[in-house]
């Protein structure tokens, strides 16, 4: 939390490069030795459709959205479907403008490309601008785009006016274009950026607003990562070579990541047929020695179950990635949610004998992309790295050096010719590979092609050389091993230090939550130790195995908790319960499930108004069930 | 030096070798098609050279799946339709394996259609044998995509109204550059057709006519078989793909009206196998990926050297 901090706003519609616009922005904004943070809002829709993308930048460093913004770059929807007020989707054309306006703050500033908005169009407009203190800039951005060269650059013709009107040095943006962009584009895109910047200071006081770029230095090189970016560079540097899958939005960016750099690597990448394919490939691959990965959102996973069972009863090691988005079904293609959480942990029949991680920012993603690699290898069991379209998509500065780490490749407890010729056969001379008594429950694997290593892997209960076996000693001895891993894991899990404390160690009160709210409940916790309530947050990772040790001391640590989730049901509560098996009476639930995350503003909300005050919640967008027995 | 010293390894192989101490004994019925399978395999496997340990079979579920639990080799008894894709990420990890998938008409040509549709598609080089006996059997005798038009079982009680699947047809369509057709009954033929598959570089299908004597009672119901490729009754070329096309039809038709027509009926011997094409574009290394995992001088890349450069 800091005073000055710069929350830019960048709207128009899909297809119009808002999302390569930002990124450039952010990271001129990085290089300029800010922290930045962004936050993408789009539809599930080719072309138009109602788009932004917040980046957020301060000298501090920033982990979360923030309560609002205070620059918005209004673009026009080159793809607008006509107005139609009786139409459900209104008057489009308007909609960068009008659907930004509600959470601008007072004294935010407004650029808008008065060659395709009209704010004439949008009721009480000018009431609103007077009311807000806002400062409108209106300037033909389209207009001055097509004097230069096309007018698809009026994105830089805004960003342009966006340096020129909060005091920022064009000369990191320009960079930015020349290392971005051809030569022949460069130029143009130049001339734009540099005669918008001129011209707002020719014609406007830059001055009559408060918002300006903060200045920070940063200690180190930054990089500008999103979610997808750091899992995918996780599985990378712990030797993954071989992805499988099938596209599926918010999962297909990782799966893109992974097949635009698998080939400079010597991997593999393959587009199948669908995610049951996709899955088996990654089993199959994994099988013949090589470490593999594959991965979906909702609806592509629940067709990976059956291959996800078949990994777990023939102990292949595999990593599976889940991408939340709005379900059931197909739900809100575009949009965040936690809802799948049931569904991966229980998905396919049996018991459950995997892993599922929930990493919550950035950093997290690329340590626990590679501890699911770590896990699966060593321990033998399908591991599934469970995030959310927000993480996949938001985008951070991480230090460079955060990564600058030994790749790892071993593939766990896999043995060579030589190892085998001392381990257990059948006397026809067939690997025992599933033995009963195992160090750990990993009984040791041999790969095909192989000498001294043959067996057979079934999805059927088996005996120690794979073989179909149904007796009753044998099923409770395979499934007795196959679940102490769980235990040693839990073990392993404690080691990697993946829960996160926010706030001060004692408080009085104490937050919960999972996966990408984490950022957002950080910020949250600061907010309201600032306004003098004492309370902490505990993110939690690991859902299988469950850190139920931990999970219990921080809730006895503390008076009454608050669970914060993007679910409807509180399914991450409900996970808490049935592990701790009490403390019901001191958890109530803070649960968002219309599309947007949180905004740190409704968490505070949800803590004072109810846990505090004991009123209703301010928000509508949230919603508050109390403790068992209230 | 290869970590996997069988695979490519010269030696006689016994046929005895392939058969598994745990289980010599298979527990199909009396009488079943399946038997011929497992026969042929064994026949055919020393001869292309191939020992256990450089032999991947992966099977699907049902009386044909449990054929890796009697041919001793590396195995993969996997799900229900869904050998193809173990299968072939496997000879991808590894194309020095020789994978075999196998499995019934209802895992094939049913829940794995999609899967046998583009593992044909992308002619991956490996070898498929559908154990097609036109019924369910370990399910006990229900209707499956080949049973014949009419057919009546407890799940089709007034017959079946579908027409079978034309798996030969199907096959040549989705891109299979090897496509045949043999029967249990007919062992030295089947023998030559899977040494032929195994050998083929490309994704080689065999229809193998496995006759149910539990389900569909008739134990003779493949009998008497015709060889295509010998008979003067009939003449096609089978690297015209139009004319396998037209022989395939007749073979499909045949059948049904008890005519049993078996032999190759198309082989494209020119097609590129889906690594060759792979490798083609910078896709695939040229090394098997499962060796580079055993070699103690490779170093390994990280992301920070190949990629995080772009995003400073």
């Amino acid at each position: 939390m800091t005073d000055n901090e710069l929350i830019w706003r960048i709207s128009g519609g899909s297809g119009d490069g808002i999302a390569s616009t930002s990124q450039n922005f952010a990271k001129a904004l990085m290089r300029s030795g800010l922290h930045v943070f962004t936050h993408r809002h789009y539809p599930s829709r080719i072309r138009g459709g109602h788009t932004y993308t917040e980046i957020r930048a301060s000298a501090e460093p920033v982990r979360s959205r923030g309560d609002g913004y205070n620059f918005l770059l209004a673009l026009g929807d080159s793809f607008a479907r006509n107005p139609q007020e009786n139409a459900v989707y209104g008057n489009e054309e308007v909609k960068p403008l009008s659907e930004n306006l509600d959470e601008l703050r007072e004294g935010g500033v407004i650029v808008y490309d008065e060659g395709l908005l009209d704010p004439s169009d949008i009721p009480d407009f000018d009431e609103r601008v007077e009311e807000n203190d806002w400062h409108v800039y209106p300037l033909d951005l389209r207009g001055l785009a097509r004097e230069q060269g096309r007018e698809v650059m009026r994105n830089t013709a805004g960003v342009g006016a966006t340096c020129a009107l909060i005091g920022m040095n064009r000369e990191h943006v320009e960079d930015l274009m020349r290392d971005a962009m051809p030569e022949k584009i460069f130029e143009p895109n130049l001339e734009i950026l540099e005669t918008a910047y001129e011209s707002v200071l020719e014609n406007y006081d830059a001055d009559a607003h408060d918002v300006t770029v903060p200045s920070g230095e940063h200690d180190e090189q930054q990089v500008l990562l999103s979610g997808s970016d750091a899992i995918s560079y996780g599985a990378i540097d712990e030797g993954c070579r071989f992805i499988a899958g099938y596209p599926m939005t918010p999962w297909t960016e990782v799966f893109t990541i992974m097949t635009k750099n698998l080939p400079e690597l010597g991997g593999i990448s393959e587009q199948v047929e669908d995610e049951i394919a996709a899955a088996a490939m990654a089993v199959g691959a994994s099988h013949a020695g090589v470490k593999a990965m594959s991965g979906s959102s909702g609806g592509g996973f629940a067709l990976m179950s059956e291959p996800l069972g078949l990994a777990e009863m023939t102990e292949t090691p595999v990593v599976l990635i889940e991408a939340m988005r709005a379900g059931p079904s197909t739900g809100m293609p575009t949009k965040p949610e936690q809802s799948d959480l049931e569904h991966v942990l229980y998905t396919s029949q049996g018991d459950s004998q995997r892993v599922v991680l929930a990493p919550g920012t950035v950093e997290e993603a690329y340590e626990q992309s590679r501890l699911a690699f770590e896990i699966a290898y060593e321990y033998q069991i399908p591991a599934i790295l469970l995030y959310d379209q927000k993480l996949g998509g938001e985008m951070l500065n991480v230090p460079k050096s955060h990564f600058d780490r030994e790749p790892n490749a071993d593939l766990g407890k896999t043995l060579s010719e030589a190892q085998l010729t001392e381990q257990p056969h059948t006397p026809d001379g067939k690997f025992h590979r599933f033995q009963h008594e195992a160090d750990d429950g990993v009984s040791p694997r041999s790969i095909p092609g192989q000498k001294g290593g043959r067996y057979l892997a079934t999805g059927n209960e088996h005996g120690p050389s794979g073989h179909i076996n149904e007796d009753p000693d044998n099923r409770t001895a395979q499934i007795d091993r196959r679940l102490e891993k769980l235990e040693v894991i839990r073990e392993h899990l404690d080691t990697a230090d993946t829960q996160t404390y926010m706030g001060p160690e004692e408080a009085e009160y104490g937050i919960l939550t999972f996966g990408s709210q984490q950022g957002t409940v950080a910020e949250a916790v600061d907010v309201l130790n600032a306004n003098g309530h004492s309370v902490k947050a505990l993110g939690v990772s690991d859902m299988l195995p469950f850190p139920t040790a931990e999970v219990e001391a921080f809730i006895e640590s503390v008076d009454a908790a608050l669970v914060v989730e993007m679910t409807a049901s509180g399914q991450f509560r409900g996970l808490i319960q049935k592990n701790l098996g009490r403390h019901g009476e001191k958890l109530s639930s803070l649960l968002k499930y219309n599309g947007n995350p949180f905004e740190p503003a409704e968490i505070v909300d949800g803590f004072e108004s109810v846990v505090v005050e004991g009123d209703d919640l301010d928000s509508s967008t949230t919603t508050f069930v109390p403790a068992a027995g209230d | 030096m290869s970590a996997f010293s069988a695979i490519g390894e010269e030696r006689e192989i016994d046929r005895d070798e392939y058969t598994p101490g745990v289980e010599p004994q298979p527990t199909w019925c009396p009488g079943c098609g399946d038997f011929g399978v497992l026969k042929a395999l064994k026949q055919a496997l020393p001869e292309v050279g191939r020992t256990p340990e450089e032999t991947l079979l992966c099977t699907g579920i049902g009386c044909s799946g449990k054929l890796n639990s009697y041919l001793d080799s590396y195995g993969f008894h996997t799900l229900h339709g869904r050998s193809l894709p173990v299968a072939r990420a496997a000879k991808l990890a590894n194309p020095g394996l020789e994978v075999i998938a196998a499995g019934g008409d209802g895992d094939g040509y049913g829940i794995g259609g999609n899967h046998f549709t583009h593992t044909a598609r992308e002619n991956h080089d490996m070898t498929y044998i559908v154990f097609n006996n036109e019924i369910f059997g370990l399910t006990k005798g229900q209707t499956s995509p080949t049973s014949p038009k009419g057919h009546k079982s407890k799940t089709q009680p007034h017959g079946s109204a579908k027409e079978p699947v034309k798996p030969l047809s199907l096959s040549l369509n989705a891109g299979a550059s090897y496509v045949a057709r043999t029967a249990a009954v007919n062992p030295n033929q089947a023998k030559e057709i899977l040494i032929e598959a195994m050998e083929h570089d490309g994704f080689a299908h065999v229809d193998f006519l496995t006759q149910c004597p539990t389900w569909n009672k008739d134990a003779r119901q493949y009998v008497p078989y015709i060889d295509v490729n010998d008979s003067d009754d009939y003449e096609f070329d089978v690297t015209d793909r139009v004319e396998a096309a037209e022989m395939m039809r007749t073979t499909e038709e045949a059948l049904y009206k008890g005519e049993v027509l078996t032999g190759r009926f198309y082989v494209d011997e020119e097609r590129p196998s889906y690594q060759q094409e792979k490798q083609a574009i910078g896709e695939m290394p040229d090394e098997p990926l499962a060796e580079r995992y055993w070699d103690d001088d490779y170093e390994w890349e990280r992301s920070y050297d190949h990629f995080l450069d772009k995003h400073a």
